[in-house]
């Protein structure tokens, strides 16, 4: 790589290892809660498990319930195709995520914490547990009442969405609920509850030892910090890279493209598919600056080279979505079959090209109407990838 | 705090009631919302989407039945935004949907088909993914019929199988475009824990669920000329048929109903209310003498408290969940199987017809009538008791058939023998009345005087509550059952089988103090039952009942006892109550059935 086209900035938080989250811990029971959250809404951290909500915002919220049990949730059900990062941090820095949530249950009066795992972490659990045990004991020791439990999942991609996972977690059949009532005022059990994205946690960390300013000074405007990318496909260096919020994608393809690249994949299947002709205009983050457009991401960013069909990408994303749908609202069980056949029928030519654009409809109406986020967001790699390479569709 | 909300609604402004939903809103300013999922017996689940609406400021729509309203909330419901969707997702569930209608039982009447109309879906653009799916139709139970392919899984009845019944026997299973509802394990529907209520079919907008129809058969044996087709009617019918003929909720039918039976062809109409009398002549003399054994006698192996044994539902879901308990249920069978038993055995005889040329038909207000007349130990005359059961609904399609306008029908008289009833028979309808029937014969018999209750209402334990518990106090008795003097006699009533659970739950624990409890499956008893006219709330059950007891009211005797039918029977046939004969006819055992 040439030092001069080098614009990607890198950084180096998250997996740092911290010796001394102990004592980063018994400062932070010793300030009072209030500080801690304008610490948070200070540091403008946004939710890295895709959505972008305002942490600071949403313990806050859940600090002010007068519910007397409340729960701290990490949500570790890393289900979305493309993404690899909270494995590598519960792997390699579990410690701060549960200082992280140790903390947050100070902040908000819990003493519950639970971690949801996906099932597929399976394997995770025997290390994991060793850490919680020794985190468990530390906390004895300083007199903090916090324990930390694991909760399986069992593989339903839905379940990551925060109620459909405390329905599974009551032994329910994972489906989201109506909202309102938010997790706020409204979670496990029906009690206030904080679900987190182990990323954000593990942020927290960060904000709490070196300060919010340290955080806040990283990345743009409205969207602060530095956030976990997993880089996949057509790059000769997959892999887990640390970058600062409000890059180019233009510069991200400088950095990770093979020098074919055609489009990316930005936030996984549920997200945005960027042709070639956009990449100078994408920022990475949650608002875009006054031109061009900026996406949101849990961090999975696919590369496509010319040998890709992008047809074979969508058929695949559908696929995905019509299995993995939880199949209660009409406009996402029907309408990712729909979607996903309807592709199918054009491609063996049943159906006109044309049928392309009432497919398009459909996603406004699955946007508009799908009960929860899942059923919003097929949209998203639908019409991007079918407006941009509506040729390879057909042909 | 105030407790009112101010919201606009298509400009309209209005004041609604805090927490109340936007669903709610709309109907108090007389805007109607297309739902589908939203059942008023049942909690939210906002799945279905068809109700969807436009808020100011919100990006996406919003299910008019699952978000409450805000203050200031503006909210469009019939924006172009909110009919384009609307109209997407009617699409979309046809296009999930076997829409073959004109095939279909439910043709006519089903809530999908009324959406599709008045969005006048005219295309199908969408692919069809209903033959896609190779659903195989579950046919195996003698109640209930189901059908995969014509479910939009609203869930409406995995909802009413948990919260109404407590029985759970549908769920969701699978997920994504497999997602669908499911028996244990997709078991036929006869092989499962399924009181056969008929509650999901009452409760399905489509023809997913339905009632085993038996028309053709009906029709059969009716233009049989060597056939004597015998009806009986069970009392609740004759509050709901008129709803399936256009008329009023709650207007009463009888004389009607008889008029229509007998230009349908039966050659007997008779009336379920005269065995109901009778079994409050056998239950009650059961109870006195369970009584006797545990008050007087001290004999602890009685079983107390005593349940009612009428409703086929409960009677499955106490076999089921809690086989220990069988011995509490009165020996006596349900009305329709005494009837069944005595029209080929004492009517055959008395008419001089060979039982064996008589089929023997009942309308029931009830799904499960059919799987009890199904029952191997139904077979006492020698022949199966009751050959055929319909529904309500199945009655009214057939009237359509023949081509007879109802609401123009003079008011006739039931046939002779077994067509005299009292309005304790009547009462048999609703939940409670059992209890009452029970309770004006049995206090009488003991006292030699009226139940001590005004026009012989025995409010106490009448109404909606899921248990009501009632407390009678005897004075005063007749020599022979002396013992009883002073005694309280306590009596629960549970109707739904989640409130039937309730009690058992209280009779289990040993906590009960009970000495008879009537059940009944059904929410609101069998006015409320799973043949009953489509559709069903607590307001259409509510006026149901307030007709069962306005036609008590209006009969002549009113308690079972003074039947004079009921006397000639003992005297000609039966003997006693309890006797051999009735040993022999009336009653019968029950199985312990599996939990799983």
């Amino acid at each position: 790589m040439v030092a001069h086209s080098y614009q990607l900035k890198r950084a180096d938080f998250i997996f740092k290892n911290e010796n001394d989250w102990e004592r980063i811990l018994d400062k932070m029971l010793k300030r009072p809660t209030r500080e801690l959250i304008n610490e948070l809404m200070s540091s403008e951290l946004k939710g890295r498990g895709g959505a972008g909500f305002p942490t600071g915002l949403k313990w806050k919220l859940t600090a002010e319930d007068p519910s007397d049990t409340k729960f701290v949730i990490c949500n570790a059900d890393e289900g979305e195709p493309g993404t690899f990062k909270d494995r590598e941090i519960l792997t390699k820095v579990p410690y701060k995520v549960l200082m992280a949530m140790a903390v947050c249950g100070y902040v908000i009066g819990s003493n519950q914490g639970y971690i949801y795992l996906r099932g597929e972490y399976k394997f995770l659990v025997p290390e994991l547990n060793k850490v919680i045990q020794e985190f468990e004991y530390y906390c004895k020791q300083i007199g903090h009442d916090f324990s930390i439990k694991i909760f399986l999942g069992s593989g339903a991609y839905i379940c990551g969405e925060e109620t459909a996972l405390f329905e599974s977690m009551e032994g329910k059949r994972g489906e989201p609920r109506n909202k309102p009532p938010y997790p706020s005022s409204n979670g496990y059990m029906g009690k206030a509850t904080v679900v987190n994205n182990v990323e954000t946690l593990a942020h927290t960390f960060t904000i709490f030892k070196y300060g919010a300013k340290k955080f806040y000074d990283l990345g743009v405007q409205y969207s602060r910090g530095s956030k976990l990318f997993s880089v996949s496909g057509d790059t000769p260096k997959p892999g887990i890279y640390e970058l600062e919020l409000g890059m180019s994608l233009q510069d991200f393809v400088n950095e990770f493209g093979d020098g074919d690249t055609k489009a990316v994949q930005v936030g996984g299947a549920s997200g945005f598919l960027v042709p070639r002709k956009r990449f100078e205009k994408t920022t990475i983050g949650y608002r875009g600056k006054l031109t061009g457009i900026s996406l949101p991401t849990g961090g999975s960013m696919m590369l496509f080279n010319s040998s890709r069909s992008m047809y074979n990408v969508l058929d695949n994303y559908l696929e995905f979505f019509r299995e993995e749908s939880c199949g209660q609202c009409t406009p996402c069980r029907v309408g990712c079959q729909q979607l996903h056949f309807g592709i199918k029928a054009v491609k063996r030519g049943d159906k006109p090209a044309q049928y392309l654009d009432k497919l398009l409809k459909l996603t406004e109406t699955m946007q508009l109407t799908a009960k929860c986020g899942l059923g919003q967001s097929v949209a998203n790699s639908f019409s991007s990838i079918v407006e941009n390479f509506r040729e390879e569709m057909i042909y | 705090m105030s407790n009112t909300i101010h919201v606009t609604i298509n400009g309209i402004a209005l004041e609604v009631e805090k927490g109340k939903t936007i669903l709610d809103a709309a109907n108090q300013a007389g805007m109607i919302i297309p739902t589908l999922c939203f059942h008023k017996d049942l909690c939210i689940a906002g799945n279905c989407r068809v109700c969807v609406v436009e808020v100011s400021g919100q990006k996406r729509l919003a299910a008019a039945c699952a978000t409450p309203c805000e203050e200031e909330m503006e909210i469009q419901t019939n924006s172009l935004k909110v009919r384009n969707s609307r109209k997407h997702i009617i699409e979309l569930l046809l296009s999930e949907h076997n829409a073959d209608c004109t095939k279909c039982y439910k043709n006519g009447n089903c809530e999908l088909q009324e959406l599709a109309s008045e969005y006048k879906i005219m295309t199908q653009d969408f692919l069809r993914l209903a033959p896609m799916k190779n659903y195989t139709i579950d046919q195996f139970s003698p109640s209930i019929i189901k059908d995969d392919s014509k479910c939009i899984r609203c869930q409406r009845c995995v909802r009413t199988c948990a919260e109404l019944q407590g029985v759970n026997a549908l769920t969701v299973a699978y997920k994504g475009d497999e997602m669908k509802i499911a028996s244990f394990f997709e078991k036929a529907m006869n092989d499962v824990v399924c009181t056969n209520c008929g509650q999901c079919v009452n409760h399905c907008p489509t023809g997913a669920l339905v009632e085993r129809n038996y028309i053709e058969e009906v029709w059969d044996a009716i233009s049989d000329p060597d056939k004597h087709v015998v009806v009986q009617t069970a009392p609740a019918v004759r509050v709901g048929l008129g709803e399936e003929m256009g008329m009023e909720v709650g207007s009463r039918v009888t004389g009607k109903m008889v008029s229509a039976l007998k230009r349908l062809g039966f050659n007997a109409v008779l009336d379920t209310d005269f065995t109901a009398d009778l079994t409050i002549i056998e239950e009650g003399t059961e109870l006195l003498n369970r009584l006797k054994k545990a008050l007087k006698e001290k004999d602890n192996s009685v079983k107390l408290p005593m349940a009612t044994s009428c409703s086929p539902g409960w009677i499955k879901y106490i076999e089921h969940m809690y086989p220990e308990f069988l011995e509490h249920l009165s020996t006596c069978k349900s009305p329709q199987q005494m009837f069944g038993a005595l029209v080929k055995t004492y009517y055959a005889k008395a008419r001089k017809i060979d039982p064996e040329n008589i089929v023997s038909v009942s309308i029931m207000p009830c799904t499960a009538k059919k799987f009890e007349a199904n029952r191997p130990e139904m077979h006492d005359s020698g022949y199966r008791d009751v050959d055929y059961v319909l529904t309500t609904r199945e009655l009214a399609i057939m009237i359509k058939q023949a081509g007879i306008d109802f609401k123009k029908l003079p008011d006739e008289k039931f046939d002779r023998l077994m067509g005299e009833s009292t309005g304790a028979g009547v009462i048999f309808g609703a939940t409670g009345g059992v209890m009452e029937a029970a309770l004006r014969t049995a206090y009488e018999l003991v006292t030699g005087r009226e139940v001590p209750f005004e026009n012989l209402n025995i409010t106490p334990v009448r109404g909606m509550e899921g248990v009501r518990q009632a407390t009678i106090k005897i004075e005063n008795p007749l020599t022979q059952w002396d013992f009883l003097d002073g005694v309280e006699l306590k009596c629960a009533v549970a109707h739904g089988l989640v409130n039937a659970q309730k009690v058992m739950d209280e009779v289990k624990s040993g906590t009960s103090q009970y000495h008879f409890i009537e059940v009944m499956a059904c929410p609101g008893g069998c006015l409320g039952g799973g043949g009953q006219p489509i559709p069903t709330s607590p307001e259409i059950r509510e006026k149901r009942m307030e007709a069962i007891y306005a036609e008590d009211a209006g009969m002549p005797l009113r308690k079972s006892h003074e039947n004079p039918e009921i006397l000639k029977i003992y005297q000609d046939f039966l003997g006693e109550p309890l006797g051999l004969k009735s040993h022999h006819l009336l009653h019968t055992k029950y199985i312990g059935r599996d939990r799983l």
